[in-house]
């Protein structure tokens, strides 16, 4: 068959967008995904900001959002943003902490026609999670949240991070995920960045626990087949090869920040010396295609040994930057998570020291700075 | 036993709220959308998707599709079985 031939694009279109709409939140958690220095209210986007974004995601070819945070609850347009989603036909992906959602507000995120909800859960047991979350009655409310979603028919997952104060129940948290009559589960072993790794100590849990935790799961996953899909995110210092994060920079998806920092991943900004454009200035087309921190990492061209003759470069793209920067301080070698970094010893010996029994220490609970 | 063959001729396969196909217009060709998946769909899975609407029963889904595409009926059916069992298990799908 002669098809004609189609002049592509150097750089592919992303597939999904991050949206952080806001950084406010009232959980703690001390593995949180936000950066240390939080924005402030008073800087976010406003309504017509974030419109005119996923309008132009859109027209990039995103074809899924996720409305994400803090808590996107916490804005009062959100489901202004996703009726414009909607009408753009975009894939929106409300992820949540469930506090602030009540169920009116719920059943009008539904007739926006939103597509899915992620709850998240701390713990299947109640004292646990509610101190996890730093928040005296989560627990409670989010199992609520989730029985009015799945009354409304909007597909629901649940998300449970894992980490040494819940890791002995990784399956209740899916047979809760079931009982809930959520479609999905993500049951994932905690990334240590940001709050993650500042709590790090407080959140590492023991070989033997994370190995013990993964094979369970695994085995219930087969069990459960047919009911509920588990998405299994495995414990990265406990790992042989490295997390294609992202599925490699710039390569499937960007995150826009609640002040309108567009970044290649969540911690981006911990790597010094990148240059990142902000959605107010430029375009997401623009800013995709030119802007220095979305080419800094993309592809293979940046990599160093052992990645750049490494069979696997194109599978996980050398692992994570952020990580790599994080460990041994140069954002450009191999992500020690690997079995072929020279540093590779290091994970293991780490995650042995930090998982040592706690004294009297507490977590940092990711909290904002009051405004002085 | 072949995928999906122990789903009933009487089934009625229906897409769920928050699994949709898509024509993607920056890349071409059709995807099916769902929680935190993408997948691209060939011509064969949007003419079997596209009649998952709740309304057909399985056996008239593959009569239809034997109409249009003139095929050997067993193998339209166990190519019909084998994608809804799939995603079925994925809980793309509810039969």
């Amino acid at each position: 068959m002669n098809e004609p031939i189609r002049i592509k694009s150097a750089i592919e279109s992303p597939l999904g967008l991050l949206a952080e709409l806001t950084h406010v939140c009232p959980l703690g958690c001390p593995y949180c995904s936000n950066p240390l220095e939080l924005d402030a209210r008073a800087s976010e986007l406003d309504t017509a900001a974030w419109l005119r974004i996923f309008s132009q995601a859109a027209e990039l070819g995103v074809l899924q959002v996720h409305l994400s945070g803090g808590e996107p609850a916490a804005r009062r347009d959100l489901t202004e943003i996703v009726a414009h989603c909607a009408r753009l036909s975009l894939y929106t992906n409300l992820i949540t902490s469930g506090i602030g959602l009540s169920e009116a507000g719920v059943a009008r995120l539904s007739e926006a026609r939103l597509d899915h909800v992620q709850l998240s859960i701390q713990d299947c047991e109640e004292e646990s999670a509610d101190r996890i979350a730093g928040y005296k009655g989560a627990f409670a409310k989010k199992l609520q949240v989730a029985r009015w979603v799945v009354a409304t028919g909007i597909p629901l997952t649940i998300n449970a991070v894992i980490h040494r104060a819940n890791v002995q129940r990784a399956t209740g948290m899916v047979q809760m995920a079931i009982e809930l009559g959520a479609r999905r589960v993500e049951i994932a072993h905690t990334q240590y960045y940001g709050w993650g790794l500042k709590n790090r100590a407080q959140l590492m849990p023991s070989r033997e626990e994370a190995d013990a935790a993964w094979s369970e799961v695994e085995a219930l996953r087969a069990k459960v087949e047919g009911k509920i899909v588990v998405d299994h995110v495995a414990p990265d210092y406990h790992a042989r090869t490295p997390k294609p994060c992202m599925g490699g920079w710039g390569r499937r998806t960007l995150n826009i920040s609640p002040t309108g920092k567009a970044l290649p991943c969540h911690a981006a900004e911990s790597v010094p010396g990148l240059e990142f454009w902000n959605a107010r200035e430029h375009s997401l087309a623009e800013i995709w295609e030119k802007s220095p921190a979305f080419n800094a990492f993309r592809g293979t061209e940046w990599m160093r040994e052992p990645c750049r003759s490494c069979e696997w470069r194109e599978v996980d793209f050398g692992g994570c930057r952020c990580q790599a920067l994080a460990l041994l301080g140069d954002a450009r070698a191999t992500d020690p998570a690997c079995h072929l970094s020279p540093r590779h010893a290091m994970m293991a010996d780490i995650a042995r020291r930090d998982s040592a029994p706690l004294g009297a220490a507490a977590y940092a609970y990711r909290r904002m700075e009051k405004m002085r | 036993m072949s995928a999906g063959e122990e789903i009933s001729g009487e089934a009625r396969p229906r897409l769920p709220r928050g699994v949709r196909l898509k024509f993607d217009e920056a890349r071409g060709g059709t995807v099916l959308l769902a929680p935190e998946r993408v997948v691209r769909a060939d011509a064969v899975a949007v003419a079997i998707l596209e009649r998952c609407d709740g309304t057909r029963t399985l056996n008239k889904l593959v009569e239809e599709l034997c109409e249009v595409y003139k095929g050997d009926a067993k193998r339209i059916e166990a190519d019909v079985r084998a994608l809804l069992a799939d995603l079925a298990a994925k809980r793309m799908l509810d039969l």
